[in-house]
């Protein structure tokens, strides 16, 4: 009786279940999964524009990786995506973090700058290059007429058009965007920690340095291993911060040239510089797209492990 | 009951047929461009036509620039596509021509061909098999245009030689005006402020010695104007590194500057937002007095033929009509552009001077010569140009770098 009674009920139970996982796995698979894949086969292609030619290999790839035109471009662009991560895992993240500990003391207005501080992630990223380019501008940027306000001539520089500053301006202007995300994901995680355990260490008569790094610090590791591998993807997906304030070219000859900009021009064409190569721009991406999930794997299981539970 | 029948299927059949003769009157055509500011004009044309072709409608649809090319190639590679397309020039009209897109043009499909010059087809041909796609339809040119207000102020005339150019400059400088409002941040402005510079001293004699291989880009002919520009670069934008292309048309539209080396297409921009601006165009100065002083030309794209689409015939009378003197005579005085179509009619007196300057023209060199590989001329130069400008390498080593990276694929280099 109660098996005849459920019969009908895990059929139906399976047809529920299929119901609900058919339709994402029929759209992932149409809209992720076969792009990726189609992605990766024209990598081994010939291309004229965007009709396919002959199956060439991997010679696409070797072009990319050791080929005389293209490697130097693209060893150039990787450092520096090594670069920003570095720079941003120091001064976004680390950045992050401070201020996440400033508003977790709830000093006089924090609700005030913890949205103050969240505002700028909201921005899209095409209004914040437009904005820093403005700031930046040599001739009446806001930062070079306040060095001249102080007397400090000599610090004003052309800082988009100075091959020494102008990546520096872009990772500034990336950090100053997104310096709130970290901030809000550090601050949760510090609001999680219990309250007694500080209350403890403060008893135990710690002072603020080693409360932080000795407390605070291991038990937000959580919280640092999402963010150092959101950082890492999105530097190394780095493109629109560098595409709005120095073009497509990297401009000034080559200074801020990163992979995302190598890609775009290589697989579209530059209108007014250079043609497209879609095979060699499909074969970036595919190895650009195997380096991020290679080494984003590796650093989450890596920094896992580094966690300490509470 | 038969009677109502009867009317049913008299009414059925008098609307087929009136249907029919309303799809027979009517090929539309799909026209895309990447032209979105120039929409009123082309609505315009489209009726022209319309008035000489009733049978013919055209639809006009536009993307954005810099996705166009993506955009078409795409849709072509699908196998659709427009009937007419608005088409770039030389290495770009390759990725497009080269799988077999687009249908060859001739002198039997399109009689008009012979209202252009031979630049100006050479710039729609595909290299491999000598055939012209597109019916060009603008010319460009890379000089210097001034500000007359400030050049007779100052009791200035535009310059000659090279060195009336320097003392121009520096008369301008000591009266604390900008000489040039141009700037080297946007990569491609290093290669048009070279085009509208230097080509009377590089010439078209330099130009020849480097399509036949007789000289490279190491050449002293080269190197000497890449010094001069150096020495020039002095007079430009202050901060010049750091000033971008929007920028350095402020500052000359604002009239703060009297000179910008660059495109013919920026005086109907810059008089567009500031009407009040009184302008003129010369040619870049020449070494020494006596030698014939150049504009540096090339040509924008044209309009071609789908090679898939099913309304052939009327595809190609409308590329047709975009051949004539006509369509070229409303094209230059509406757009300010000019036509390269033998026998219009100019109204507007700066581009009847730039058409007068482009009697003694040689080729803007590295996009007619070398955009069809990477790397190409146009990447070297910009990049190259604005390192040296910027002080990081000298004219010699400049030059060095543009010719290794262009002898990697130019035969005429490697012998």
């Amino acid at each position: 009786m109660q098996a005849s009674r459920q019969q009908p009920r895990t059929l139906k139970h399976r047809l529920w279940v299929a119901f609900l996982v058919v339709p994402p796995i029929v759209f992932m698979s149409l809209f992720v999964v076969y792009p990726i894949l189609s992605a990766f086969a024209y990598a081994f292609y010939d291309w004229q524009g965007l009709a396919r030619g002959e199956f060439v290999g991997l010679k696409n790839f070797k072009e990319v990786l050791f080929g005389a035109t293209m490697a130097p471009v693209v060893w150039n662009a990787f450092l520096h995506n090594v670069y920003a991560l570095i720079a941003l895992m120091i001064i976004q993240n680390g950045g992050g973090f401070f201020l996440a500990w400033l508003l977790y003391k709830e000093p006089f207005g924090f609700r005030f700058h913890r949205v103050a501080i969240f505002v700028p992630v909201v921005l899209s990223t095409i209004i914040v290059g437009f904005l820093w380019k403005l700031f930046l501008n040599p001739n009446f940027g806001i930062i070079n007429q306040a060095l001249y306000s102080i007397g400090l001539d000599s610090w004003a520089k052309p800082w988009l058009g100075d091959s020494s500053t102008a990546l520096g301006a872009l990772i500034l202007a990336n950090a100053w965007h997104f310096v709130g995300f970290p901030a809000l994901v550090y601050l949760a995680g510090m609001q999680r920690i219990p309250p007694d355990v500080i209350e403890a260490a403060r008893l135990d008569g710690t002072n603020e340095w080693q409360l932080l790094k000795n407390i605070v610090w291991p038990l937000v590791a959580p919280s640092t291993t999402i963010l150092f591998t959101l950082l890492f993807i999105g530097a190394f997906n780095w493109f629109e911060i560098p595409y709005v304030m120095v073009g497509l070219d990297g401009s000034p000859f080559g200074s801020t040239d990163v992979l995302g900009l190598v890609f775009y021009r290589t697989a579209f064409g530059n209108q007014s510089a250079s043609i497209q190569n879609f095979g060699m721009g499909s074969a970036l991406a595919t190895l650009l797209f195997l380096f991020i999930v290679v080494f984003a794997s590796m650093l989450t299981l890596w920094l896992r492990r580094r966690e300490i539970q509470f | 009951m038969k009677l109502t029948r009867r009317i049913l299927m008299g009414a059925a059949a008098g609307g087929f047929l009136l249907s029919g003769t309303a799809a027979m009157a009517q090929t539309e055509l799909t026209f895309w461009s990447w032209r979105q500011e120039d929409r009123a004009f082309y609505q315009d044309i489209i009726k022209k036509f319309q008035a000489k072709e009733p049978g013919i409608t055209v639809k006009f649809e536009t993307y954005a620039p810099e996705n166009y090319q993506t955009i078409l190639s795409t849709a072509l590679a699908a196998g659709r596509g427009p009937d007419v397309i608005q088409v770039r020039a030389y290495g770009n009209l390759e990725t497009i021509a080269t799988p077999g897109y687009l249908l060859a043009l001739d002198q039997q499909n399109v009689p008009e061909l012979a209202n252009f010059p031979e630049p100006a087809l050479a710039a729609e041909t595909l290299r491999p098999d000598g055939k012209v796609y597109a019916v060009p339809f603008a010319m460009q040119a890379q000089l210097v245009v001034y500000n007359k207000k400030i050049f007779k102020d100052n009791n200035l005339n535009p310059p000659k030689t090279w060195d009336e150019m320097m003392a121009l400059a520096q008369a301008l400088k000591a009266k604390n005006i900008n000489p040039f409002s141009n700037g080297t941040a946007t990569a491609w402005q290093n290669e048009t402020i070279v085009g509208g510079l230097l080509s009377s001293m590089l010439g078209k004699e330099f130009e020849a010695d480097i399509v036949s291989g007789k000289a490279n880009f190491t050449d002293p002919r080269f190197v000497n104007a890449l010094a001069k520009l150096k020495d020039i670069s002095q007079y430009f934008a202050p901060n010049f590194t750091g000033v971008d292309y929007p920028s350095s048309q402020q500052l000359f539209v604002a009239g703060r500057a009297a000179m910008f080396a660059g495109g013919s297409y920026e005086v109907a921009n810059f008089k567009n937002q500031n009407p009040t601006l009184d302008l003129g165009v010369f040619p870049a100065p020449v070494l020494k007095a006596g030698d014939q002083a150049l504009i540096a030309t090339y040509y924008d794209g044209g309009y071609a033929v789908n090679a898939k689409t099913e309304k052939k015939d009327a595809a190609l009378k409308f590329v047709r009509f975009l051949a004539t003197p006509e369509y070229g005579t409303a094209f230059t005085n509406t757009l300010k552009n000019l036509s390269p179509i033998k026998g219009i009619k100019i109204e507007d007196p700066i581009t009847q001077d730039v058409a007068k300057l482009a009697e003694n023209s040689m080729s803007y060199l590295m996009l007619v010569r070398f955009r069809y590989q990477e790397p190409s001329g146009s990447v070297l130069l910009q990049s190259n140009v604005q390192k040296m400008l910027a002080g990081q390498q000298t004219p010699e080593q400049a030059a060095a770098e543009i010719n290794k990276g262009i002898a990697t694929y130019y035969k005429p280099f490697q012998k």
